[in-house]
């Protein structure tokens, strides 16, 4: 068949300089080489941290040249990267170059909201928060303070806020994000993926994503054992309505309707169990409930998920028979966002599920166990035990089986309208390294809620949209000016990094350690950071672990020995954490709360005659809003587009590189954003990268570039199981 | 033995780059490339109509051509190819006069100006590779998508690739005798 070219897409990404900066001299760096020639006079030192571009935390190190930054480079034996930085951990000295940064503790002047703050010493600072925070507790309770965290500094802030009594620490990246991957897997194997995920891609001779677009989403270890995946010829199963990059190497592309994986799923589940693709062994042995999951899912044939889907009947029967083949080594993606439509865990469930029948779980080319290295913690009193926690308010009420506390919720629970029908509700809140206007859809809700407050602190690094609703900023270091606790994520091999300082503290910054100690010893709780300064509270703990701070700066990364097999061997009599021992396949947990055993389908609002679904997702150059003022990365990628389907553009008369507004259901309208016309993909939907469009005119290189997806987010459909918000079901036509 | 000259080649494999572009945030950083200006870049290139498509996404940069136009251009010799290569083209900065011929030269236009005046561009890391250590890009690469050696060494990783896999290189017709290479 000859190939049609009908359209050729070129996109260049270009780079950008490192900025002009002047420092002081490097702390506590191993000199390392010098380079030959003409460089002969550079002095080179290289100091061992581990990432905070993105949450991921790949360790490496980070270089210095005449005592100014120069690169950053991975670990070697560091499994969450192999080494190899992602685009944004390898612009990290960005962050810390960054002129827009918070300089000095700000408290507020004017309402809140309206970003009129003065300069203040960090006593002062200190002593606003203190006597606020002791105020609160009098009158309403410690328990009615509440904590939101993003990022590795956030640790030091639960250890403070523990030590005042409160135990309501709620993160976006829980039931704005991945909570319901979380919870499906809980709901299944007994045990969540978590992060660093648990796949075993690099082994799997067959990768099926759905929604995920691994590449974009540039988390380098999954990146890596996915593309080792490919290389070694293993076969990629991609449903998306996006002809992701993640798509374009895959065999099999399902441009699925968005809405409708749950049909897709059960279909498959269908043809494994009646075509008996699954692994009958596995199956016996480990699971429960098979033949209530296979007459759950009798009628859910190809051919009735095919006019759902609009997935062909024989694509469904194939790819379910070429994952099969490949089983136990094929691992269907657990994904990571999975907030989309509300029956979320269920979706992820119906996933897992397939995961079961094929025995992938614990299997070479599944699902690896994941071991953590034991490090024991630095002594300290007992935090008191707070009276009432997030699990009282009419939110957690609601979620029982939620996991974390949802960001949401302590919103709702915040507003003083409702205030008289609640058992709780929160009077000051700690935010730190999230910026809560971006994170949270619903934004008049979280600012209704900020409104309310008796305090608001915020933690961080630049002057984000939240930073302008808060009484008090404190301006946090960039991860390469401090120190953080020890990395001891799991993994393959039990592993610790350190992370530590390269440089002084730009401005006066400190380190997240420093301000959380500090402002306990103010608020009379120094009994609860019983350590002069964190390199005393590191060597305690690395020597309990059998190192030491000195040799964790020679190696950056520690590799520890695992206690138990990397996989459940064949025919092992393994237990699963669950109430029955075994692979749930048919939940009567989830039955007993009144959710449904075994996943079904629901159909989901459609989009209105001129309305596109609004998708998102990431840029491999960006992690959201909190990068886009990078000015490394700003240049790589400095605004967002919004994907149209080409046929789409021609009837608006759309041009490819035009900026267009975008207005959403319910009359709000975006900023400006550059039309990219594609055939990548589906009709019915729009696609763009999230994060960008930001109010903050603080914010150089970001405000005002590109569009703000959030904004266009005011319909929320709840994840009945775990209290996920999710966001697929708004729907945006253009404004030319 | 006698010494043969290098013949250094990238190959790179457009079945599993991810156009991530972290090969050009290493190479700024690296090579301290001034801002605004980058020695490499990707390119996506899609056909098809949905949803049939086709997508094949390169990590380019300079070919470090074997018959280099900007080389035989360069009125002032600083454009040349390094001792001991055949095909490695570096910039003397010292001789480069700003003239652009180069520029105008290059079909890939990977060649920019600095600030100072003098035209730059990829190097291959020609200061790793006195190091005996890869270039930036290849390794950054979260693809494990760049491979880099001698082609005149026949047991080289480039060498063994270009046998067993199908390549091309970007502009054949112009007679550059590119030495980056991919792998379709």
């Amino acid at each position: 068949m000859a190939k049609e070219f009908s359209r050729r897409e070129f996109i260049k990404i270009a780079g950008a300089g490192v900025g002009t900066l002047a420092l002081g001299a490097g702390i506590g760096k191993v000199v390392y080489d010098a380079l030959g020639n003409d460089a002969a006079a550079d002095v080179i030192t290289k100091t061992p941290t581990y990432c905070e571009m993105c949450t991921y935390q790949c360790a490496g190190w980070a270089y210095l040249k005449n005592g100014k930054p120069w690169k950053l480079v991975g670990n070697d034996i560091d499994e969450h990267s192999y080494g190899r930085f992602c685009t944004k951990g390898s612009a990290g000295f960005g962050v810390y170059n960054d002129s827009d940064r918070l300089k000095t503790p700000l408290i507020r002047k004017e309402e809140r909201g309206k970003q009129v703050f003065k300069e203040a010493t960090w006593d002062e600072a200190f002593e606003y928060i203190a006597k606020k925070l002791e105020h609160i507790k009098k009158t309403y309770g410690p328990e009615s303070v509440a904590l939101f965290s993003h990022g590795s500094g956030g640790k030091w802030f639960k250890q403070l806020l523990k030590a005042y009594g409160t135990s309501s620490f709620a993160a976006p990246s829980y039931a704005n994000c991945r909570g319901p991957r979380e919870e499906g897997y809980i709901n299944t194997f007994g045990e969540p993926i978590d992060s660093p995920e648990r796949t075993d891609m690099r082994n799997s001779r067959c990768v099926v994503l759905i929604g995920s677009h691994l590449g974009e989403n540039t988390h380098s270890q999954q990146v890596n054992e996915f593309t080792t995946a490919i290389r070694n010829g293993a076969t990629v199963i991609v449903a998306d309505p996006r002809y992701s990059t993640a798509a374009g190497k895959a065999k099999h592309w399902l441009p699925i309707k968005p809405g409708t994986d749950i049909a897709l799923l059960l279909a498959w589940i269908h043809v494994i169990i009646n075509e008996e693709l699954y692994d009958r062994d596995y199956v016996d042995r480990y699971t429960s409930g098979f033949e209530k999951l296979k007459a759950a899912v009798k009628n859910n044939t190809p051919e009735w998920a095919y006019p759902i889907t609009s997935i062909k009947a024989e694509v469904i029967r194939e790819t379910a028979r070429e994952m099969a083949k490949n089983a136990p080594a094929t691992i269907l993606h657990p994904g990571r966002h999975n907030v989309w439509y509300g029956d979320d865990t269920q979706r992820v469930r119906a996933g897992a599920i397939i995961n079961a029948l094929l025995g992938s779980w614990g299997r070479k080319g599944g699902f690896f166990m994941p071991e953590r290295a034991e490090v024991p913690a630095y002594p300290g009193p007992k935090p008191p035990k707070p009276k009432k926690s997030f699990k009282d308010t009419p939110t957690g009420k609601k979620f029982d089986l939620a996991n974390l506390a949802i960001s949401s919720g302590v919103c709702d629970a915040t507003v003083h309208g409702v205030r008289n029908d609640h058992g709780t509700f929160y009077e000051g809140w700690f935010i730190y390294g999230s910026n809560l206007i971006k994170a949270l859809p619903q934004r008049e809700k979280t600012i209704k809620a900020l409104r309310d407050l008796e305090l608001v602190v915020v933690v961080d690094i630049l002057p984000t949209e939240i930073t302008g609703w808060a009484d008090v900023v404190l301006p946090d270091t960039t991860y390469l000016e401090r120190y953080d606790d020890l990395r001891q994520s799991p993994g393959r091999t039990p592993q610790i990094a350190l992370r530590s300082p390269v440089l002084p503290p730009r401005y006066d910054s400190k380190p997240a350690w420093w301000i959380a100690k500090n402002l306990g010893e103010k608020m009379g709780l120094g009994k609860y950071f019983p350590w002069k300064d964190i390199e005393e509270y590191l060597e305690y703990r690395l020597k309990k672990a059998g190192s030491s701070l000195s040799e964790m700066k020679k190696l950056g990364v520690k590799n520890m020995e695992r206690k138990d097999p990397l996989y459940i061997s064949k025919g092992e009599d393994y237990k699963f954490p669950t109430d029955s021992k075994k692979i749930e396949l048919y939940s009567d947990l989830l039955k007993d709360y009144g959710f449904d055993p075994v996943p079904v389908y629901t159909r989901h609002e459609e989009p209105p005659e001129g309305f596109y679904r609004l998708l998102y997702g990431r840029s491999p150059s960006h992690s959201f809003a909190r990068t886009i003022n990078n000015p490394i990365l700003a240049q790589v990628n400095p605004e967002n587009t919004v994907w149209v389907n080409a046929g789409i553009a021609k009837d608006w008369g759309l041009k490819n590189g035009e900026y267009v507004k975008l207005e959403n259901q319910d009359g709000v309208i975006s900023g400006k954003i550059k039309v990219k016309v594609t055939e990548r993909i589906r009709p019915d939907c729009v696609y763009m990268v999230h994060g960008f469009g930001s109010e903050q005119k603080k914010l150089k290189r970001a405000y005002n570039k590109g569009a703000d997806d959030q904004a266009l987010m005011t319909r929320v459909k709840v994840d009945p199981i775990m209290g996920g918000q999710a966001i697929h079901g708004n729907f945006v036509t253009f404004k030319v | 033995m006698k010494l043969t000259k290098k013949k250094y080649a990238m190959v790179i494999d457009t079945k599993t780059c991810v156009g991530c572009g972290a090969c050009v945030v290493a190479c700024k950083t690296e090579n301290e490339v001034p801002e605004g200006r980058h020695r490499d870049w990707i390119v996506e290139e899609v056909s098809g109509t949905f949803p049939n498509l086709q997508m094949e996404i390169r990590s380019e940069r300079c070919n470090h051509c074997s018959n280099a136009p900007c080389v035989h251009a360069c009125p002032t010799g600083a454009s040349h190819y390094k001792k001991g290569t055949e095909n490695l083209v570096l910039v003397d900065e010292n001789k480069c006069t700003g003239c652009k011929a180069c520029m105008a030269a290059c079909p890939y236009e990977a060649r920019f100006t600095v600030p100072e005046g003098y035209t730059s561009k990829c190097t291959f890391c020609s200061h790793r590779i006195e190091k005996k250590e890869q270039p930036a890009c290849s390794t950054v690469c979260p693809a494990q998508a760049i491979y880099f050696g001698d082609l005149n060494n026949p047991m080289s990783a480039v060498s063994r690739l270009l046998r067993k896999r199908k390549f091309k290189t970007l502009l054949p017709e112009v007679g550059t005798k590119a030495n980056v290479y991919y792998l379709v």
